[in-house]
C-alpha cells in the first residue's frame, strides 16, 4: 500500500490537490454565508466575535497547503509529469549554446572582447606609468617599453575590422549558418522525433535521485535534446575560432622575442638581490598581459555583432517553439527553473528548496518505518517506537559502582587451586555494572521521545524549582532583590551562548541538553510566577489575615492559586521557548532527537528531511499548546472573570 | 465579647517624596460599647479607611492605641472580621468553600463547619448556592458570601469599608436592610464606612462625621433610623422630616468643608 502510494505520488497529489481546491471555496463559501448570518451580532472589537469559525481554519489551512503544492512545483509535477522531462531538454540546449553566449553581450552587458579590451589596455597604462627609473638599463627601458607599445597594438589591431582575417570570417560565418539551421528545425520542426525505449524505461519525475529524468520522453523534449548536441558542436567550433591575422601574428613573434631576451639580459645579474627581484616582478606582469591577448579572443564588434543576432535569434526561437511549454512554465513552475549542469538536470528556486508535500510525507513514513535493519528510522534509531530496556542498565545507572566499595568484607581471591571464586561482593558488583540479566521492560524510544523526554524533564524541574522561588521572590523583599539579579543576568543570554560552557561541563549525554532546557524553562517560571504572586489584590490577602490565616496558609490558599493563570501561561511559554532551544542544544552534541536529524539534515542539504523536521517540531509544540489551553481551561476557569 | 476602645489614636504618613508629613489623623478618642453600630462619614481624605484599616491591625498607628477589652490589637486577627467594597472573594473557590475558609484556616473539619456554612448561608439568603462558583454571582449576591463568610468566624467587630459602595441603588436598599437584620439578630458590634449620607443615617446608631488636615472626629450624633430601620421600611424613614433634617444638616457640613479645602488648595 505505502509503496503504490509512494511510485504514485503523482497522482495522489493530483487528487489533493482537487480535494483542498475544494475544499478551500466550499469553506469560502460557507463561511461568507455564516458571516452574513451574524453580521449584527455583535459590534466591532467584541472578543466573542472571535468565536468559533472552523471553516476559516478549513480555509486557512487548505490556502497553505495549497500554497505549498504550488510553490514547490507538486501540482506542476501532478498535472504535468512530462513538463520537468521536456524543461529539461530545454535546459541542455541553454546549457549547449552557453559558452557562446557569455562571450557575447547576450547574458551579460557587455561582450567578452569589450570586457578584455578594456581591462587589459588600463593594465598596460598602469603598468606603463609605474615603469621603475634606476631598475632596467636605458636600452632594456627602451625594449620595455616597447613591448607595451606591441601589446597595445596587438589589442588595436584585433579590434580592427579591417585585420581580420579571412578564414576567421569564414569560420563565423559556418557557425551562424548552423544557428540558422537550427532556428529553421525549432521553427518548422520535421515530424518523426520520439522518444527511445531507454528514455520510457525512466523512473518518473520525483521517484529517484536525481528528481528528473535526463533522456527525452516526448516528440518535442527529443527535437530540443537533438538540437542542443548539434548546438554543443557549434560551441566547440566556436571556441577553437582564433583572431589571428598574419600581421597579428607576426608582431605576437616579435614581442615573444623581445619578452625572451629580457628576461635573459646580462644586465639581470646585478649585485643587488633587490632590484633582480623588483625586475623579475616587473617583467612577469608585463608578460601576464601580453599572454592575455595573444590568444586572440578579442574580436571587432562589428564581426561579433552578426553573431550575436544569430545566437539571439536561435534562443527565441527556442522560447517560442516551446508552445504551451512555455505557458506551463510560467503558470506552474514558479519562481525557479529546471536547469542542466554537466550529468543532470536539477529544480532550481523554491523546487530545490521547498520540497513537494507528497515527498515530505512520503520521508516521514520512510523516517517512521520501525524497522531500523532495513531502512527505516534514522541512523539507526527509530522515529517514534518502543524497545525493550534490560532492568540491568537502570539498575547500572541507579546504582553507582562505588557504592559497593562500601559494603562489608573483601572482594573475593583467586583460591589455592587458582582458581577466581566470586563471593557476595563480587555479586553485588557484578549487579551495580549492569551485568547481570534481570528481565527487559518495554520502554520508548525514539528521536521523537528523545526530544520529548528531554523536553519534559526539563520542564518538570523548571517548574518544580522555579515556581516555588518565583511565589517567595513575589511576597519577599528579601527574595526579590537577592536573586533578581541573578536571574535577570542569565535570562537574557541566548541559550546557544551558554551550550559551549555546558556541554563542557555536562558533556554531551542527555543531561547537559536537559540543563540547557531547565535553564530556558526555570526562568520562564520564575517571572511568571513572581508575576502571579506579586498580582495578588491586596484586599484578598488583607480579606484572610482577617479570617485568621496564618502567613504560610496565605500563601497555600490565597498567593498560590491567584498566581495560577500567570503560571500556566509560564508553562506555555516556555514549552515553546523550549521545542525552540533543543533544536540548538542537539544541533551541539548527541546521536538522537529532532534537533539531531534537523543538524545532519542541514549539512547534506537534505531539503526534505529538514522540511520533515520542522514539521514534526511545529505538529508537537501545537500539541502541547492545544493541550495547554485544554488543562487552562479546565483548571482555572475564573480567568478574566475575578 | 466586649468594649472596643480607642485612646489618643495619632497617624502621621510621610510622603516617599518630598518627606512632608501628613497627619492623616490626630488624637482619636472613642469607646464603642458590645453591639453598637457606628458610621463613619467624611469628605475624601479624612481617613476614614485608615481608621478602619487600624482597627482591623493591617496598619499600626503612630501613636496611641486600640484595645478590644483588655487587649492591645497589634495585627489582624479573626476577631475583627472585614467586609471590602469589592467583595475580596477568592474566585478559585465556590461560594460554600470561600464561606467556610475561616473555619478550614482554623482547622475545623468539614463535617462540622457545613452545618455552620449553611445556616449563615441562608441568613444571607443564598439557599442552594453553596456549590456555585463565585465569579458567576452578581455583584450583590458576591457581597452576601463575603458578608457569610465574615460572620462564619464569629468575630466580635466587623468592620466594613464602603461595603454596598458598588451596587445599584436597588440593590444597596436590599442590603442595608440586611446589614440592619445580620446586627439585630447577631449583636455584634459594627463600624460601617461610607460615602453616602443617607446610608450613614440609616445604618449608623452612632454616627462619626470626620474632618480632614488633620483627620479627626468633627462631630458626633445618636440616632434613631436604625432601630427604626429594624421594624419599617427604610424608604419610609427617608420621608421623615427628622430624617431630612439631619441629612441636610450633614450635607451642609460635608460641603462646607469640602469648601474648605478646594478654597485652601
Amino acid at each position: 500500500m505505502l509503496d503504490w502510494l509512494s511510485d504514485n505520488r503523482a497522482l495522489v497529489a493530483a487528487v489533493i490537490i482537487l480535494c483542498l481546491v475544494g475544499s478551500f471555496f466550499a469553506s469560502i463559501f460557507y463561511g461568507l454565508k455564516q458571516t452574513r448570518l451574524r453580521e449584527k451580532d455583535q459590534v466591532f472589537g467584541d472578543p466573542e466575535r472571535t468565536v468559533g469559525g472552523w471553516f476559516w481554519a478549513v480555509c486557512g489551512v487548505s490556502t497553505l497547503l495549497l500554497v505549498w503544492f504550488y510553490f514547490s512545483w507538486g501540482s506542476a509535477r501532478a498535472f504535468f509529469p512530462q513538463a520537468a522531462n521536456e524543461l529539461c531538454q530545454v535546459a541542455k540546449l541553454h546549457e549547449a549554446v552557453s559558452p557562446v553566449t557569455s562571450s557575447l553581450a547576450i547574458e551579460s552587458r557587455y561582450s567578452k572582447s569589450k570586457t578584455l579590451l578594456v581591462r587589459n589596455s588600463r593594465q598596460l597604462d598602469e603598468l606603463q606609468a609605474r615603469l621603475p627609473a634606476n631598475v632596467f638599463s636605458p636600452a632594456d627601458a627602451a625594449r620595455v617599453t616597447q613591448v607595451m607599445q606591441n601589446t597595445q597594438q596587438l589589442i588595436s589591431m584585433m579590434a580592427t575590422p579591417d585585420f581580420v582575417d579571412q578564414k576567421t570570417i569564414a569560420d563565423i560565418q559556418a557557425i551562424k549558418a548552423g544557428y540558422a539551421a537550427i532556428t529553421n528545425e525549432l521553427a518548422n520542426p520535421k515530424p518523426g522525433w520520439t522518444a527511445s525505449a531507454d528514455a520510457l524505461a525512466q523512473p518518473s519525475w520525483g521517484i529517484t535521485e536525481p528528481e528528473i529524468p535526463l533522456l527525452p520522453i516526448s516528440a518535442k523534449g527529443a527535437m530540443y535534446n537533438a538540437l542542443a548536441s548539434d548546438a554543443a558542436a557549434l560551441s566547440k567550433d566556436y571556441l577553437k575560432i582564433r583572431n589571428l591575422a598574419p600581421a597579428a601574428k607576426a608582431l605576437i613573434a616579435e614581442t615573444k622575442t623581445m619578452i625572451t631576451a629580457l628576461k635573459k639580459s646580462p644586465s639581470m645579474d646585478d649585485g643587488d638581490a633587490q632590484i633582480v627581484k623588483e625586475r623579475a616582478d616587473y617583467m612577469k606582469a608585463v608578460d601576464r598581459i601580453f599572454k592575455r591577448i595573444d590568444d586572440g579572443k578579442i574580436f571587432p564588434a562589428v564581426v561579433m555583432a552578426e553573431m550575436q543576432v544569430a545566437v539571439q535569434t536561435m534562443l527565441d526561437q527556442a522560447e517560442r517553439a516551446k508552445g504551451s511549454l512555455g505557458f506551463v512554465e510560467m503558470l506552474f513552475f514558479p519562481a525557479g527553473d529546471i536547469v542542466k549542469s554537466r550529468t543532470q538536470c536539477t529544480e532550481q528556486g523554491p523546487g530545490r528548496w521547498l520540497p513537494k508535500p507528497t515527498d515530505v510525507v512520503a520521508k516521514f513514513f520512510a523516517l517512521a518505518n520501525p524497522d531500523v535493519e532495513n531502512g527505516g528510522g534514522y541512523k539507526g534509531t527509530t522515529l517514534l517506537w518502543w524497545k525493550w530496556l534490560p532492568i540491568s542498565d537502570v539498575v547500572s545507572f541507579l546504582i553507582p559502582d562505588a557504592t559497593i566499595d562500601l559494603l562489608p568484607g573483601d572482594y573475593g581471591r583467586l583460591n589455592d587451586a587458582g582458581r577466581f571464586e566470586p563471593n557476595y561482593k563480587d555479586w553485588m558488583l557484578a549487579l551495580a555494572q549492569g551485568d547481570v540479566y534481570l528481565g527487559a521492560v518495554p520502554m520508548l524510544d525514539g528521536h521523537i521521545w528523545d526530544s520529548l523526554f528531554r523536553v519534559l524533564v526539563a520542564m518538570f524541574f523548571g517548574i518544580l524549582l522555579g515556581v516555588p522561588l518565583g511565589i517567595y521572590m513575589g511576597v519577599s523583599r528579601f527574595c526579590k532583590s537577592f536573586f533578581d539579579p541573578m536571574i535577570e543576568l542569565y535570562r537574557p543570554v541566548p541559550p546557544l551562548a551558554w551550550a559551549p560552557l555546558i556541554l563542557t561541563i555536562f558533556g554531551i549525554q542527555d543531561d547537559g541538553k536537559i540543563f540547557l532546557l531547565f535553564m530556558v524553562a526555570f526562568a520562564i517560571m520564575v517571572i511568571s510566577a513572581r508575576t502571579g504572586a506579586s498580582g495578588a489584590q491586596l484586599s484578598k490577602i488583607r480579606a484572610s489575615h482577617s479570617l485568621g490565616a496564618s502567613d504560610r496558609q496565605i500563601l497555600r490558599y490565597v498567593i498560590l492559586p491567584n498566581a495560577l493563570p500567570e503560571i500556566m501561561t509560564g508553562i506555555r511559554i516556555s514549552i515553546g521557548v523550549c521545542w525552540g532551544t533543543l533544536v540548538a542544544a542537539e544541533m551541539l552534541a548527541g546521536t538522537t532527537g529532532v534537533g539531531f536529524i534537523e543538524n545532519v539534515a542541514r549539512t547534506v542539504s537534505d531539503y526534505e528531511l529538514i522540511w520533515v523536521t520542522i514539521l514534526i517540531m511545529g505538529s508537537l509544540g501545537l500539541v502541547f499548546d492545544l493541550m495547554m489551553r485544554w488543562v487552562i481551561g479546565r483548571l482555572i476557569p475564573w480567568r478574566g472573570k475575578g | 465579647m466586649a468594649d472596643l476602645k480607642c485612646t489618643d489614636l495619632c497617624m502621621t504618613f510621610a510622603n516617599q517624596q518630598t518627606g512632608a508629613k501628613v497627619e492623616a489623623l490626630k488624637d482619636i478618642n472613642f469607646t464603642l460599647k458590645k453591639g453598637e453600630l457606628l458610621s463613619v462619614l467624611g469628605p475624601s481624605g479624612c481617613g476614614k479607611t485608615t481608621l478602619l484599616n487600624m482597627v482591623a491591625g493591617f496598619i499600626t498607628p503612630t501613636s496611641g492605641q486600640i484595645a478590644v477589652g483588655d487587649r492591645v490589637i497589634d495585627g489582624p486577627g479573626a476577631d475583627r472580621g472585614m467586609v471590602f467594597q469589592q467583595g475580596a472573594l477568592f474566585e478559585w473557590l465556590t461560594v460554600a468553600k470561600n464561606v467556610d475558609f475561616g473555619l478550614r484556616m482554623q482547622g475545623v473539619s468539614e463535617a462540622e463547619s457545613r452545618d455552620q456554612v449553611e445556616k449563615w448561608l441562608a441568613t444571607v439568603g443564598l439557599q442552594g448556592f453553596a456549590d456555585t462558583p463565585t465569579y458567576q454571582l452578581s455583584g450583590g449576591m458576591q457581597q452576601r458570601v463575603a458578608l457569610a463568610r465574615c460572620l462564619v468566624n464569629d468575630p466580635d467587630v466587623i468592620l466594613m469599608d464602603e461595603p454596598l459602595g458598588a451596587l445599584d441603588a436597588l440593590t444597596r436598599e436590599k442590603m442595608q436592610s440586611l446589614v440592619l437584620e445580620l446586627w439585630k439578630k447577631t449583636g455584634k458590634t459594627i463600624i460601617i464606612i461610607t460615602h453616602s449620607v443617607e446610608e450613614a443615617l440609616l445604618l449608623g446608631e452612632r454616627l462619626f462625621v470626620m474632618a480632614p488636615r488633620p483627620g479627626r472626629i468633627h462631630k458626633e450624633y445618636q440616632l434613631p433610623f436604625a432601630e427604626w430601620g429594624l421594624k419599617r421600611s427604610l424608604r419610609d424613614i427617608k420621608l421623615e422630616p427628622e430624617f431630612s433634617t439631619v441629612r441636610e444638616e450633614i450635607l451642609t457640613m460635608i460641603w462646607n468643608m469640602e469648601e474648605e479645602i478646594m478654597g485652601g488648595a
